[in-house]
């Protein structure tokens, strides 16, 4: 089999945040009844429980997503997507939902720093509180004139998604936003 | 001559010079300094000129709301028009040039237009230009162009080399204005718990204080300021900057600010400004007032200030604006800069107090320092032109006839202040006249409201009409003991003196930047002008870039006298934002350069650019538009493009198809809804065209449908369709259809889908092996999963040119690899890739429809010969209704057809066929218009598509098509499909 790559072919910029390619990521859209006692076991199947509204629930190297009241993406190692979606039409059986390998739909960067050179960096692209914005939350929201999510992974750690296509819009609007003189200072 | 002082200066740091050019001049200032200081320190009171007289300009105020003082700033690629010298500071090596002059500042020969002035006065553009006509082209245009007109454009070829950036930021309480106001403001609403953010436009805190004096609780104001700054710093929940200029207020609490990060420092690194965009729960808008100047004949000559700039030249930057300053008032506020003047030493010959009984504390003051003042007196004509010589005074309440002549080097003026209700009145906040103080102040009780009714913006302090010291502090919620001279009432004064003659009023100017003088005003008044919003777009008045902050206050009671009723019934022009002029470079921020806008790349991006693909944008995606090889054209390369198509095999980067998948128990169901045609028979394992239209039945999207299983469809959209259907989908889903068991996800982007086209596409993915696509196994229209070339593919067997067509869909991460792996398969059957501009001409030889060709939104599926794509069984599906409208069965719709012209040659894109006769409009009539016209290189000749009216039954007959150039081409209207018309091609 071929090797598989990313849009960014493990790009990386260094600045007053780091901004690296986050490399291929397994990702499965779960659309359904989030509330139902079968998705709560579905998600267990596969290792992860339900994240409630605007969350991210973290578990080794998986993560699920809270998109919207009925839709949640799965993250997996990128080679365990399909069998994942599997796993989940599987569990699911008879009761109404979609489960869908979205992998390559997507772009994951990695923004690594000092929490507030990171808060900064995503305040001066996104329209989102960053004041208030904590671990555990995902916000879905625009980076400058396209659409992304991201959360944190810990605090010098942000993960981010945008669609694949724009991924090389996303990267560069990052780096020349965390580019060295651009201090606002609003943070500490 | 303005000069600066042995001592003193607040803000100036005399161990730093900065060394700075003026006109040409080299000249000196120090670190601290503003363009404008520095330039009254080097004796340069005239700085420009005016608008539509040339008249000498000087500098009138030190902040924000100075009219005159604009200059040219920095050179080459750094240079910009329009800035303000009071709001500029001063560093090593800046470079300005003053504005609107020709040939040079200090001689001018636009000032001729002073002898010209009864011609240009009030709606002179409105009135001039109209006769005679040809006076427009040869006389008026070169006139106006020469001499009208502010800053020097930056050369269209210079690109900003520096860069901007937006900071987006939330809080519950917003403070503009870091005068004693906002910082009591900002101390309350922290105290409470509340998250503050305090704007302050200039560099410094404590506003107007530090220069006005007073005590609070026996500190000094700048000692207050210093404490309660550092109280606040201590706070969490308390932001604070200088040099962000809150420009605007919008809904919801939406702010929008403007921070100068770098102006001072050209060519660092980081962003020149920056733009604030705040949601802020509650408004406090502590803005301050800004002083009004008195209209008195000459009161523009360079040398009259405002009385309050005076005094913060002097008390600031140690700036002397001249040996005898004469004050001239109608409030106790300009005895201040009386006493400052007084102060560094210089003379105050007289003070000009207009109100019969003079004022209160402070007069008493300056008549005990030995002032000399003059009640009940005026200003009758300043004397000199291009530098204040000396005042000629008369009685206030007389017509002008002058009592005594002073001579002097400044004069210093105050009308009295009226507050910066700009960000109070964005969003409608209103206003009332208080006639006691001569001001417009925020109306408590309808201020701009918010979602829940609430209003959402206050004002404090002077923005609120508190003027002194003590009710700035009480009005912003201190309860401390103020120290501050009691001020007697100010009285008034519109126009000086206040029965001055036409000849006085000609000469006193309103709007110093625009040139409107009172005589302007009262002249729209007497031609009928009512509305203060018609009189301002008549005379200009207020329409400068310092939008009317001198002048409006001052207009708009000239207007109300001469209309006869009081002010408030005249009431104010809007306040629009933003506050001041903003850069564009801050609105645009990061989006220029490579970021300008967002690309959408496919997988095959970088090989296309490699294999010298010419792009065509389509929505954000770019797209191969053609191949050109060493020594071809884009046509000669599209030829060879599809010859390749028809004749062995080509390659298409098909990945920008939206893809949408649609699942459950009522996918089917859903589908009939949206599509025209049925989709709910479709076997697993089979694809359909299908038609989306809107609910007016006209033709939206089109694309082909595959059921990957019983409950499962995969839907192709066009590529600018992707979003837009999906979104349809949506909307249908959650608002008219949400009992409906279906959920719908784009995976558009998951997938990188290849054409391989051609008659020996087969041959080509049979290389490639794996998967079975012989006819028998994969026949038109069906599709299969499997591997080729050992990756797990989708292939599907449908047709958009007419030939022998596989699209393959793979995971986009393996895109690049799968592609490479086709061309290697495809080199020796003479593969080569092709783009979109051989797309469209194949699709047309072969009679298909292209959406945003074809279609326009006006068109619907019958018109194209689509009716065996509509269902006449379903009971419904979207546009169902609007077809059936009587004009949309209407038989003399235009229809499709194919066109073909008579001498081979190809139709101009877009070109009408006409009909007899002519319409209403004189101009000829139509009866079709072509929508897709191209050279085939496969027929060796032009072929078209075209809308014609009652075309499908007009098969044979010529129509004709004029063409820009006069003449005119004929065209026979033949079948669209002018490609393998049986379909064996495709079904080979």
């Amino acid at each position: 089999m071929r090797d598989a790559v990313t849009a960014l072919h493990g790009a990386t910029f260094i600045g007053r945040v780091t901004v690296a390619d986050g490399g291929l990521r397994g990702m499965v859209t779960l659309r359904g009844d989030l509330a139902a006692p079968a998705m709560a076991a579905a998600a267990q199947v596969i290792g992860l429980t339900i994240p409630a509204q605007r969350r991210v629930v973290m578990a080794d190297d998986r993560a699920a997503i809270w998109m919207s009241p009925d839709e949640v993406l799965i993250l997996v190692p990128h080679a365990q997507a399909e069998a994942t979606a599997a796993a989940l039409t599987q569990a699911l059986t008879g009761i109404h939902h979609l489960a869908v390998n979205v992998s390559d739909a997507r772009a994951v960067l990695r923004l690594t720093g000092s929490e507030a050179a990171l808060r900064e960096t995503l305040a001066k692209l996104a329209p989102v509180d960053m004041d208030l914005f904590g671990m555990g939350e995902v916000r879905r929201t625009r980076l400058g004139q396209v659409a992304c999510a991201f959360w944190m992974v810990d605090s010098s750690t942000v993960e981010l998604i945008c669609f694949r296509s724009v991924a090389r819009y996303v990267f560069d609007l990052l780096a020349v936003t965390a580019s060295d003189g651009g201090a606002v200072g609003h943070f500490g | 001559m303005s000069t600066r002082l042995a001592t003193g200066g607040s803000r100036i740091d005399r161990s730093k010079p900065r060394r700075f050019t003026f006109d040409g001049a080299g000249l000196r200032g120090f670190a601290g300094d503003t363009l404008a200081s520095a330039l009254l320190a080097n004796n340069r009171m005239l700085v420009g000129r005016s608008f539509k007289y040339h008249r000498p300009r000087g500098i009138v105020a030190a902040g924000v709301e100075e009219p005159n003082a604009l200059v040219n700033l920095g050179t080459g690629a750094r240079h910009e028009p329009n800035q303000r010298a009071t709001t500029t500071a001063l560093f090593e090596g800046l470079t300005a040039t003053p504005q609107n002059v020709w040939p040079s500042l200090d001689h001018d020969i636009g000032a001729v237009n002073g002898l010209f002035a009864p011609f240009l006065t009030a709606g002179f553009y409105y009135k001039m230009f109209l006769y005679p006509r040809a006076f427009w082209k040869h006389v008026y245009e070169p006139f106006i162009r020469q001499s009208a007109g502010l800053g020097r454009a930056p050369a269209p070829e210079d690109a900003d080399p520096d860069t901007y950036e937006h900071f987006h930021a939330f809080c519950d309480v917003l403070v503009a204005g870091g005068g004693v106001a906002g910082l009591q403001a900002a101390r309350v609403a922290a105290r409470a718990g509340q998250r503050v953010l305090v704007l302050e436009q200039t560099s410094h805190w404590g506003g107007r204080a530090p220069v006005d004096g007073g005590t609070i609780d026996g500190q000094t104001t700048e000692a207050w300021t210093a404490a309660t700054l550092a109280e606040l710093a201590a706070l969490p929940n308390v932001r604070f900057r200088t040099q962000v200029m809150v420009a605007g207020v919008y809904d919801h609490g939406y702010v929008l600010a403007h921070e100068t990060v770098a102006d001072d420092r050209p060519g660092a690194k980081g962003p020149r400004h920056r733009l604030w965009r705040i949601r802020a729960t509650r408004i406090i808008s502590a803005t301050g007032a800004i002083e009004r100047p008195l209209s008195f004949a000459g009161n523009d000559v360079p040398g009259v200030m405002l009385a309050s700039a005076v005094r913060d030249y002097i008390a600031h930057y140690a700036v002397s604006p001249g040996d005898r300053v004469v004050i001239v008032t109608n409030n106790d506020d300009a005895y201040r800069t009386a006493l400052a003047v007084h102060r560094a030493g210089l003379t105050v010959p007289v003070i000009l107090d207009a109100r019969p009984a003079g004022g209160g504390a402070l007069m008493a003051e300056a008549r005990a320092a030995g002032l000399r003042v003059e009640t009940g007196r005026a200003i009758a004509k300043v004397l000199g032109t291009k530098r204040v010589t000396g005042v000629a005074v008369c009685a206030q309440a007389g017509e002008g006839a002058v009592l005594d002549t002073i001579p002097c080097d400044a004069v210093a003026m105050s009308g009295g202040w009226s507050p910066v209700v700009h960000l109070w009145s964005h969003c409608g906040g209103k206003l009332i006249w208080d006639a006691d103080r001569a001001m417009f102040r925020p109306d408590a009780a309808r201020p701009p409201t918010d979602h829940t009714g609430a209003g959402f913006v206050t004002c404090t302090g002077a923005a609120n009409g508190a003027l002194t010291l003590a009710e700035v502090l009480a009005d912003a919620g201190a309860t401390g003991q103020v120290d501050a001279p009691l001020e007697a009432a100010l009285a008034p004064v519109w126009m000086m003196p206040q029965g001055a003659g036409p000849k006085l009023r000609a000469k006193a100017w309103l709007d110093f930047q625009n040139d409107v003088k009172v005589s302007d005003v009262q002249q729209a008044a007497q031609e009928g002008y009512q509305s203060v919003e018609h009189a301002k777009r008549y005379t200009t008045l207020g329409m400068a870039t310092d939008q009317g902050k001198l002048s409006n206050i001052n207009g708009l009671a000239i207007l109300s006298d001469a209309l006869g009723q009081p002010i408030p019934q005249t009431g104010t022009t809007t306040f629009r934002p933003p506050y001041a002029p903003i850069s564009m470079g801050a609105i645009g921020g990061a989006a220029r350069g490579d970021v300008f806008q967002p690309i959408r790349r496919t997988c095959l991006y970088d090989w296309h650019e490699a294999a010298g693909a010419h792009w065509e944008p389509v929505g954000q995606w770019r797209r191969p538009y053609c191949y050109p090889r060493a020594g071809e054209t884009h046509q000669d390369a599209v030829r060879r493009e599809i010859t390749t198509v028809r004749s062995a095999v080509g390659l298409l980067d098909a990945s920008t198809l939206g893809k949408l998948i649609v699942k459950g128990p009522d996918a089917g169901r859903f589908l009939d809804l949206i599509y025209t045609n049925m989709m709910s028979t479709l076997a697993v394992g089979r694809c359909r065209y299908g038609l989306m239209c809107n609910e007016n039945g006209f033709l939206s999207d089109d694309g082909v449908v595959a059921r990957m299983s019983d409950d499962t469809f995969l839907c192709h959209t066009t590529t600018g369709g992707a979003d837009r259907i999906h979104a349809h989908l949506e909307e249908w889903l959650q608002t008219e259809w949400w009992d409906l068991q279906v959920y719908v996800a784009n995976v558009t982007e998951h997938w990188a889908q290849f054409a391989v086209v051609g008659p020996k596409a087969r041959q080509v993915l049979e290389k490639l092996g794996g998967l079975d696509v012989s006819k028998s196994a994969l026949p038109f229209m069906n599709w299969a999963e499997g591997t080729l070339g050992g990756v797990t593919a989708r292939v599907f067997r449908i047709s958009f040119s007419g030939e022998l067509s596989y699209e393959i869909a793979v995971p986009v991460s393996l895109g690049r690899a799968f592609w490479d792996a086709l061309l290697a398969a495809g080199a020796e059957y003479g593969a080569a890739p092709y783009g979109t501009e051989a797309l469209h001409v194949l699709r047309a030889e072969k009679g298909f429809i292209m959406i945003g060709d074809e279609t326009d939104g006006t068109v619907i599926p019958q018109d194209l010969g689509l009716d065996w794509a509509i269902s006449k069984k379903k009971p419904d599906y979207i546009g169902k209704r609007g077809q059936e409208r009587l004009r949309m069965v209407d038989p003399d719709r235009w229809k499709l057809v194919g066109l073909e012209t008579l001498d081979g040659s190809v139709i101009p894109d877009g070109a009408y066929a006409v009909a007899d006769g002519r319409n209403a409009n004189g101009q000829r009539n139509t009866q079709g218009r072509v929508t897709s016209t191209y050279f085939s290189p496969t027929l060796g000749r032009g072929i078209a598509m075209g809308l014609v009216r009652r075309g499908p039954d007009r098969m044979g007959e010529v129509i004709e098509f004029p063409k820009l150039d006069g003449s005119s081409v004929k065209a026979r209207i033949v079948s669209p499909v002018f490609y393998d018309p049986n379909g064996e091609k495709q079904d080979a």
